[in-house]
């Protein structure tokens, strides 16, 4: 019950954003399409906490600063690569370890590497990943960890400590 | 209270703000230019993925935040934050999807040096 | 004004030089990055051009069409995996008893 009323917040926040218009027969129109929504959601059983992740918006939002860093920082390596005249670029693949243990964490890791210019995650795995790097001394496992331990903590809520853990 | 009024006022001042906002929107397309000139140049299929990516998260996202400068309202914001972040999302993942199907139809990427490093190899060997 | 049409221009520069690597592409992942490149592009592209022309209406049918732009990636990539579009990704937990070929 707490993630169809959670679901029903959201929509009705993205309608009001969407919509701009606030007179009585489009808020209407609103409230029927939200209730059709959430009807269909509930006969999908979509409504566990799996696929309503509320209580991780916090922490992920913590996450994002970091990410953008990243992002930056790794975008001026791949511009560098790409107006140099002469290609020196060294293509490796790594096999990348994650201690993150539910999906969500583990698709927010797999997300960061690829939304990162310069890796980008080819298969994944119960608790590896295949990554693909343009340089080989950026992507090394160890470049990895500090982004895994702060998805685990971003996804899991805890930097979770597997066998795959190194500290 | 007047402090607080001061300071809304200066943010929302037309003139910095469109100054700031159109020279992101500049830096942004620029830097999709130099996306696409990578996608070109680079030697395999993998290596012209990372060359996207650059598209997808700078060139997009300073566009994106430069026109959230311009706005001249808050719902335009609340669209423009809506697109960014779908971007977000689904960047990566199709580009792990696209990935994903190259690597299991067995398309080799090419591994170690290329170029420049190569060539500096060979003529110590 | 003009720092807005040098993004717009840049991005129709950039769209041009994909379409290069989609018709030359040695492969067809090729193909498909540069459809996915070009389709983020015009995604910006639109809303870039509902600001110059003092519309930001557009924005709507750009965040329409970052919606059709993934679901079209995906659905080229299943369709040349499995040459079909009727398979379902996720393989059911319980095989059906009696309805198996």
């Amino acid at each position: 019950m707490l993630y169809v009323m959670g679901l029903a917040t959201a929509l009705t926040l993205l309608w009001l954003g969407m919509s701009g218009i606030y007179e009585p027969v489009v808020l209407s129109l609103g409230v029927i399409s939200i209730a059709i929504t959430v009807i269909l959601a509930t006969r999908l059983g979509l409504k566990d906490r799996e696929t309503s992740p509320y209580h991780r918006i916090i922490p992920f939002l913590l996450y994002t600063p970091y990410l953008i860093v990243e992002i930056l920082k790794a975008n001026l390596t791949v511009i560098k690569a790409i107006l140099k005249p002469d290609m020196d670029i060294q293509p490796t693949m790594v096999k990348v370890k994650t201690t993150c243990k539910s999906d969500l964490a583990k698709v927010i890791f797999a997300n960061s590497i690829t939304l990162t210019p310069g890796t980008v995650t080819l298969r994944v795995d119960d608790d590896s990943m295949l990554v693909h790097g343009l340089y080989e001394a950026d992507a090394q496992p160890e470049a990895f960890e500090e982004m895994d331990r702060r998805a685990s903590i971003a996804g899991d809520g805890r930097p979770s400590k597997g066998k795959g853990a190194t500290k | 209270m007047e402090f607080i009024n001061d300071v809304i006022g200066v943010i929302t001042a037309p003139g910095w703000r469109h100054f700031v906002g159109a020279l992101l929107c500049a830096i942004g397309g620029v830097s999709t230019v130099i996306a696409a000139a990578g996608v070109l140049r680079f030697p395999d299929f993998y290596t012209r993925l990372h060359a996207a990516s650059v598209t997808d998260t700078l060139g997009a996202l300073t566009l994106i935040l430069g026109m959230a400068f311009l706005a001249p309202g808050l719902l335009i914001v609340f669209k423009l934050i809506l697109i960014g972040l779908f971007l977000v999302l689904t960047g990566p993942t199709s580009a792990h999807a696209i990935a994903n199907a190259a690597y299991t139809a067995g398309l080799e990427p090419i591994i170690g040096k290329i170029g420049l490093q190569k060539a500096k190899e060979e003529d110590e060997a | 004004m003009t720092l807005l049409s040098v993004a717009a221009v840049g991005i129709f520069v950039s769209i041009a030089l994909l379409l290069i690597r989609l018709f030359v592409g040695p492969s067809l992942y090729d193909r498909v990055l540069a459809v996915n490149s070009v389709g983020t592009k015009i995604v910006v592209l639109l809303a870039l051009v509902g600001f110059m022309m003092g519309r930001p209406d557009f924005l709507d049918i750009a965040l329409l069409y970052a919606l059709i732009n993934f679901v079209t990636t995906i659905a080229i990539l299943k369709f040349f995996r499995y040459r079909s579009f009727q398979i379902s990704l996720i393989k059911p937990e319980v095989e059906p008893k009696g309805e198996a070929e």
